[in-house]
């Protein structure tokens, strides 16, 4: 591990860094057809959550008609999004305030 | 059917009548076909041959089958242009694992003893690759059925008169849901 020598930095300004700075999220919709318990099977192999947070969210995704199931940066989303499709659920990703 | 059960390193076993192996294998295959379908659209002019050859392109449009929309569904609700590109760089991909998956799927149905003119059971032996294959296969089949029976909603109900044509596709669809099931418990312990 290492540190950077201290540097003095202006505070960004412009949009592209802020656009940085905002994290992304991978939303799950609700459908008819994946079975509740496949579904938060899904979540816990997938994402490592718990019994609880999974089934948790599952139920989110079914009551609520969608859960945001992880945060971070817009490549990871989309990596969520695509492994999302993989199983057969239906997931989008968007910025977190969108 | 019985239900599926566990095996050793996450893996999982059932029996099938020869006539429920065939039925899954069908279906498999239907939908392997249905996403093997060519891939449209893919403008191959001007296309960069380091690109082509790592196959990093494919298409930007939604698929006109609803089938196929439900099984490539769209990275991005609200913005056409990244739900466009994510489609580019992730389609391709996702339907030849769905293919994959499918053709796993038939082979461990014959590897149990699938075949045309035998009656004996079918012994399906899966391990933990298998049992992924089989899960995603079972929900690409059912969201595959779900589309064509117009199944939309949480509180869809159907028409359960055998006269009615879709019933038999409803038992087919409501069985596969009682397979996958089995096949979660089986493994999610």
């Amino acid at each position: 591990m290492t540190a950077p020598s201290p540097v003095e930095l202006d505070q960004p300004e412009s949009d592209e860094f802020t656009d940085l700075d905002t994290p992304w999220v991978t939303l799950v919709w609700n459908d008819p057809v994946n079975l509740m318990s496949y579904v938060s099977y899904v979540f816990r192999t997938y994402f490592g959550h718990s019994r609880e947070k999974a089934d948790k969210l599952m139920l989110q995704v079914h009551q609520e008609g969608r859960a945001v199931v992880s945060t971070g940066g817009r490549e990871e989303m989309e990596r969520d999004v695509e492994a999302m499709h993989g199983y057969g659920l239906w997931a989008t990703c968007q910025k977190a305030d969108a | 059917m019985k239900r599926f059960k566990s095996r050793r390193r996450e893996g999982a076993y059932a029996v099938f009548e020869q006539s429920e192996a065939r039925l899954v294998a069908n279906l498999a295959a239907q939908v392997a076909e249905l996403l093997g379908e060519g891939t449209p659209d893919v403008d191959r002019a001007g296309q960069d041959p380091l690109e082509a050859m790592l196959k990093l392109d494919g298409p930007v449009n939604e698929p006109d089958d609803p089938v196929l929309q439900r099984l490539l569904p769209p990275g991005y609700r609200d913005d056409d242009e990244a739900a466009a590109d994510f489609r580019r760089f992730t389609e391709r991909g996702l339907r030849e694992a769905k293919i994959t998956n499918a053709r796993l799927v038939i082979a461990s149905l014959r590897d149990g003893g699938m075949a045309d003119d035998d009656d004996d059971s079918v012994e399906v032996d899966l391990d933990a690759a298998g049992v992924q294959a089989w899960l995603r296969t079972l929900t690409d089949v059912r969201l595959a059925l779900a589309t064509r029976l117009g199944i939309d909603d949480d509180e869809h109900r159907w028409d359960r008169d055998p006269d009615n044509p879709a019933a038999a596709m409803h038992d087919v669809y409501d069985w596969l849901g009682f397979v996958q099931e089995t096949l979660v418990h089986a493994i999610d312990r």
